[in-house]
């Protein structure tokens, strides 16, 4: 089966500093990957290199079959990222948002209209659509974001610390979509700090620490978290 | 081409809805025409100066309110990391030049648009529709030149902490070539000459506008890369 991520002799030097450091990496499709690891290890410099928000130094990255060195436009079509940031135009309805960044992906007039409709429905704010993002709480603009990552039905889904700032309601309209059978079949990069969800989401598990994977097993290898956080202690000091 | 409209089209409807950066480009443009027709009081009697000085005078105004619109361009999208949601979409990254620079060409001829009237009042001008279409387009052309620079400009300072200081200090050597002809060319328009009087600095502008958009167009994605 075709890997949703091929990752081959990948490096990444920002000035003199190496990030990443000859990474090998398969991710199989339809595969929920968590990534965590200590801060500075290079997390989010892997996924910008994946979301080809940034180019590797050497090495090759192959996304769905797509080479993203050398059709990086196909590549963004796959791809949807949740990050820590909202992506939202405060000055734009939630609606317009949708519309917005539908219309950048290419999607059809029709399809846009059925596609913003369900995915507000989905995170709760069908009543909101036409209010400004900037009146929105914090809760309702993660929320919104995270219909905003999922309008193009990307089949790689990159979820850069998806919990910072997350609140109760918002954490579990993302956990109820990643679940739901519309993104089942995606296939989910996840960096996050936080053990427990991480490891409660996943199918497989990799330690990244300065530049290097240390770490790359199955969530079934572990009888349960208590024994994958023991085993993963030392490598995230 | 039609990603670069949504592009414009989302920035105009964000911008005509609060009007933040419209509202200050005039009101700095108005009071800049203020500020000079009660200098200049003296001489406004007088048409030889007043063609002299007015020209100059037009361009200080709309160049500086432009910088102070060009300055925020980015901003909106520097904001909650829009501008990373917008190099993650599926478009060539001069999509977003291009489509800044409609946006921009549009808020900022519109400003022109609404202060013209009041140069032609404070500076006791009187304008048939022929002169008037001209120096529309001496704005115009000058205008896009501006724009194609200065949205370029303003995209690589955006990281930095001074940009409002830089923006200026960067992006006024290079209007030079733009500035210069067009006063000549609306001092020319505003002396009752025709097309045929202005047309060297028209093609000066044309020329200047098209290779500035070529060379920005093409150098914009190392302006926004990380």
């Amino acid at each position: 089966m075709e890997n949703a991520v091929s990752i081959r002799n990948l490096s990444k030097t920002f000035g003199k500093t190496p990030v990443l450091k000859n990474l090998d990496i398969d991710l199989k499709k339809g595969e929920f990957t968590v990534i965590f690891g200590p801060n500075g290890a290079g997390k989010t410099t892997l996924l910008k290199l994946i979301a080809t928000l940034i180019e590797p130094g050497e090495g090759s990255l192959i996304i769905n079959g797509l080479d993203s060195a050398e059709e990086p436009e196909k590549v963004r079509k796959e791809i949807g990222m949740l990050s820590h940031e909202s992506y939202l135009y405060g000055d734009l309805t939630a609606e317009e948002n949708l519309f917005f960044f539908g219309n950048m992906y290419g999607l059809g007039k029709q399809q846009l209209e059925t596609r913003t409709a369900y995915l507000l429905k989905e995170v709760g704010l069908e009543t909101k659509a036409e209010e400004r993002v900037s009146t929105f709480s914090r809760g309702m603009k993660q929320r919104l974001s995270i219909a905003r990552a999922l309008i193009n039905e990307p089949s790689l889904l990159i979820l850069d610390e998806p919990y910072t700032g997350l609140d109760p309601k918002a954490s579990s309209v993302f956990e109820h979509i990643l679940k739901s059978p519309a993104f089942e079949a995606s296939s989910k990069i996840m960096v996050s700090h936080d053990l427990e969800r991480g490891f409660a989401l996943c199918d497989r598990i990799l330690v990244l620490k300065a530049g290097r994977i240390v770490y790359d097993g199955l969530k079934g290898d572990f009888s349960g978290f208590s024994e994958f956080k023991e085993a993963c202690a030392p490598l995230l000091a | 081409m039609i990603r670069s409209l949504y592009i414009a089209a989302k920035d105009l409807k964000a911008e005509f809805r609060t009007k933040q950066m419209f509202n200050s480009m005039l009101i700095f443009s108005l009071i800049v025409l203020v500020v000079f027709s009660i200098s200049f009081g003296d001489f406004l009697g007088d048409s030889s100066k007043v063609e002299k000085l007015a020209p100059g005078v037009l361009w200080v105004a709309f160049t500086f309110a432009g910088m102070l619109g060009l300055s925020r361009t980015f901003v909106m999208e520097s904001e909650n990391g829009c501008l990373e949601a917008l190099k993650l979409c599926p478009v060539d990254r001069s999509a977003i030049y291009t489509g800044k620079v409609f946006s921009n060409l549009i808020i900022v001829f519109l400003m022109e648009i609404v202060t013209l009237p009041f140069f032609v009042v404070l500076f006791n001008y009187s304008l048939d529709s022929g002169t008037l279409l001209l120096l529309g387009l001496v704005l115009l052309l000058g205008t896009l030149g501006f724009i194609v620079v200065g949205t370029l400009l303003s995209a690589l300072t955006l990281s930095t902490r001074t940009r409002e200081l830089l923006l200026p200090v960067l992006l006024l050597p290079v209007l030079l070539p733009v500035l210069i002809p067009g006063v000549e060319a609306t001092a020319g328009v505003l002396a009752g000459n025709g097309l045929s009087g202005i047309s060297s600095e028209l093609r000066l502008l044309a020329v200047y506008d098209l290779i500035f958009f070529a060379v920005s167009h093409l150098v914009f994605e190392y302006a926004i890369s990380d």
